[in-house]
């Protein structure tokens, strides 16, 4: 039975002094059963293992202090990154299949230059005012983009006219309550169609530090990370978003940066000062996207065929397994 | 060449023309084709066995030949010509005996070619668009063909002039709207006349032409999406489908239930098939993977990475995870276990030290059956 706090306390600090004796079973916090003593005692527990750590990291500097040059190369701390389970799906620079898929594949005609990009951008039905700004926001940052108000027209029926009329891809994007949160992007011959799902969306007037609008130049392309088959797939669903001109003209740079499944997207314009120090200005609108599945064929969403679709809580089974 | 397709157990068609070959005791996957000559004409589109003893299979691809691959010597032998591309991709592949072909294109022209002529030697007509055509494992001369508003046909190909069976639509729904049908893919049942057939508005029709009922006996439904594979297990009684969006489940054919959900694909089943003596299922699609699960505790039991997207696949009848020496290795240790056990029986219980040796093994086996599931659970992480 436990009478008094003093005696308690002795018996604990006592116990704590026997250095870790495993055989007299220790009183742990959680046994106390006054709030206010249990509080006391964890917050005693807390500050010594706090005293404890700080000891710990000096006697660790002194000692690599003295070892000088021999000293062992600093641990890395471990991030979800670093600890990422590797992927058999990799794409391996090297491998002739793989290389011969991706030159035959839907894109083949744009990445061989045979066709220039020309977008057309849509969105649901009935748009309200975030969509609609974030659309013609996007219409400046993607060049050849063209914003068309979707007046509840099926997309099955608009996907033959655009066709027809020579645009290779279709971008709808979907909103809910006023806030767009998702994407459709169809590449138009046949090609496949991703569907986002879109988050974070910051338009020009709520960005902080920000340059001037965009000129009409044609940007560069970044993709960053985009390292597994699916992620390669997608990254090119990007870059064929994109005119293709070697000789880059007009400083600005789109990123398209995969992290953990969530790609950023990102618009800058840059100027080297130097050889070495570059300056730049964030522009145009950011969001963040999440592929929720990417079919084969053109948008048909009951009948398609999907290369892949996500599972809600597959990353539940292993937290260090990506997709992209 | 010859060695390694002759490991092969179970053999896989690729959109990018090339003939893949597994073997899943060495987990090793062969590439059977010609790098240089790679192109999108030869997508691979249907695979058959050429004879009953397994050691040629027939590609059809997209272009309109068929190769004939010779697992012996593990190379292509022979080339045919059967069909213009223009008539569209094989939906079916067949062989009879005698060495005559069997072929069935999209547009729905069955046509049987004979090895020396370059002209189809019968040709029928099974409707406008035919998604699949299979042949029958016991009477070999009948055919099913069905496809998108295209009903389910049974044909003799003796008499090729009307189907033996035609079946007819489902009856209208309550709104007196006709049903649509997709049949995609089907299966004959091996110990009666019936025919399993799955459609693309995710139903599993079964229809028996014996009885004059013309309609299905029995529908099942599945899922949201359309089923695109279908496959009958060997007890005869349940059936493994899959659909667009990579759910893979077995069917029971007699409650109309589902049993049980195979987890893993995540893009569209292209081909599944069981094995026919053992429990395993294996799946291939769109996810570039080719699965093998095991029918019995649905587990996932091999998953192998191929770079292109599948088509179709085969499975050779022999055991999937042996071959020659294994055997022989197999065998030796089941006659060690044997000789452990009788060294044990015939040794005399000697009281506490008698049960304490026995203790002693029972311990170790636990440790061992502990660390053997934990290896396997690791891996299971690792894999999935």
């Amino acid at each position: 039975f436990k009478s008094g706090a003093d005696q308690e306390e002795v018996e604990v600090k006592m116990e704590k002094t026997e250095a870790e004796a495993a055989f007299p079973p220790t009183f742990s916090v959680s046994e106390i059963k006054n709030k206010q003593r249990r509080h006391l005692m964890f917050m005693k527990l807390k500050q010594e293992k706090r005293k404890q750590k700080i000891q710990l990291k000096k006697k660790k500097k002194k000692e690599r202090e003295a070892l000088g040059d021999k000293a062992p190369p600093k641990e890395v701390p471990k991030t979800i990154e670093n600890q990422r389970v590797y992927d058999e799906t990799t794409v391996d620079p090297e491998d002739e299949e793989v290389r011969f898929d991706e030159g035959t594949d839907e894109f083949s005609a744009y990445f061989n230059g045979l066709t220039n990009p020309k977008v057309l951008i849509t969105t649901s039905d009935r748009p309200r005012g975030r969509t609609v700004k974030f659309c013609e926001q996007l219409a400046t940052v993607i060049p050849n983009a063209h914003v068309y108000y979707r007046r509840g027209l099926a997309l099955k029926r608009i996907i033959p006219q655009c066709i027809a009329r020579n645009f290779t891809y279709l971008m709808v994007i979907n909103e809910d309550r006023k806030v767009p949160n998702g994407l459709v992007l169809c590449h138009l011959p046949d090609g496949p169609t991703a569907h986002f799902k879109v988050s974070s969306v910051r338009l020009r007037k709520e960005m902080k530090r920000r340059g001037k609008d965009p000129t009409e130049h044609f940007p560069e392309v970044i993709l960053n990370n985009f390292s597994t088959r699916l992620g390669h797939s997608i990254g090119r669903l990007f870059a064929a978003l994109f005119p293709q001109d070697p000789q880059f003209v007009g400083r600005q740079v789109a990123t398209f940066h995969n992290q953990r499944d969530f790609i950023f997207f990102r618009f800058h314009r840059y100027i080297f000062k130097n050889e070495k120090k570059v300056g730049i200005q964030e522009l145009g609108p950011r969001f963040t996207l999440k592929l929720r599945s990417l079919q084969k064929g053109t948008f048909d969403s009951k009948f398609g065929e999907y290369e892949w679709v996500l599972k809600r809580h597959e990353m539940d089974a292993c937290r260090r397994k990506f997709q992209l | 060449m010859g060695d390694r397709s002759r490991l092969c157990s179970v053999w896989l068609g690729s959109e990018t023309g090339i003939l893949k070959g597994v073997s899943l005791s060495r987990k090793q996957a062969f590439n059977f084709c010609n790098m240089s000559h790679l192109s999108r004409e030869q997508e691979v589109r249907a695979l058959c066995w050429g004879d009953p003893a397994e050691s040629e299979l027939l590609v059809g691809s997209v272009d309109g030949s068929v190769k004939t691959f010779s697992v012996e010597k593990g190379s292509f032998t022979e080339t045919r010509r059967c069909g213009d591309p223009a008539d569209g991709c094989f939906s079916g592949l067949a062989v009879l005996s005698g060495s005559a072909l069997v072929t069935c294109v999209e547009s729905g022209t069955v046509r049987v070619w004979r090895e020396d002529s370059g002209e189809p030697v019968t040709e029928l007509h099974a409707g406008k668009n035919v998604s699949r055509m299979r042949q029958s494992p016991v009477h070999r001369h009948k055919v099913g063909t069905g496809g998108k508003e295209n009903g389910l046909k049974i044909w003799d190909l003796e008499k090729p002039e009307q189907p033996v069976f035609t079946a007819k639509n489902l009856r209208d729904d309550w709104l007196d709207l006709r049903q649509p049908y997709w049949v995609r893919d089907l299966a004959f049942i091996p110990d009666s006349d019936r025919v399993v057939t799955c459609s693309g508005y995710h139903q599993v029709h079964v229809f028996d032409p014996s009885t004059p009922q013309r309609r299905p006996v029995l529908q099942l439904s599945f899922g949201e999406y359309p089923l695109t594979a279908l496959s009958l297990a060997p007890g005869g009684n349940t059936v493994v489908v899959g659909n667009t969006h990579g759910q893979v489940a077995m069917l029971d054919l007699r409650t109309g239930l589902v049993c049980g959900a195979l987890k893993g694909l995540s893009g569209g089943v292209r081909g599944l098939q069981c094995h026919p003596s053992q429990p395993v299922v294996a799946s291939c699609g769109l996810d570039r993977f080719l699965r093998i699960h095991s029918l019995d505790d649905r587990r996932l039991q091999h998953k192998v990475y191929l770079k292109s997207r599948l088509n179709c696949l085969l499975l050779a009848s022999r055991d999937p995870e042996d071959k020659g020496t294994v055997d022989g290795i197999c065998q030796e240790v089941k006659e060690e276990d044997e000789e452990e056990d009788e060294v044990w029986d015939t040794m005399e219980r000697v009281g506490d030290t008698g049960e304490q040796m026995k203790r002693k093994s029972t311990e170790e086996e636990e440790g061992e059956q502990q660390q053997k599931k934990k290896s396997k659970m690791k891996r299971k992480k690792g894999q999935d």
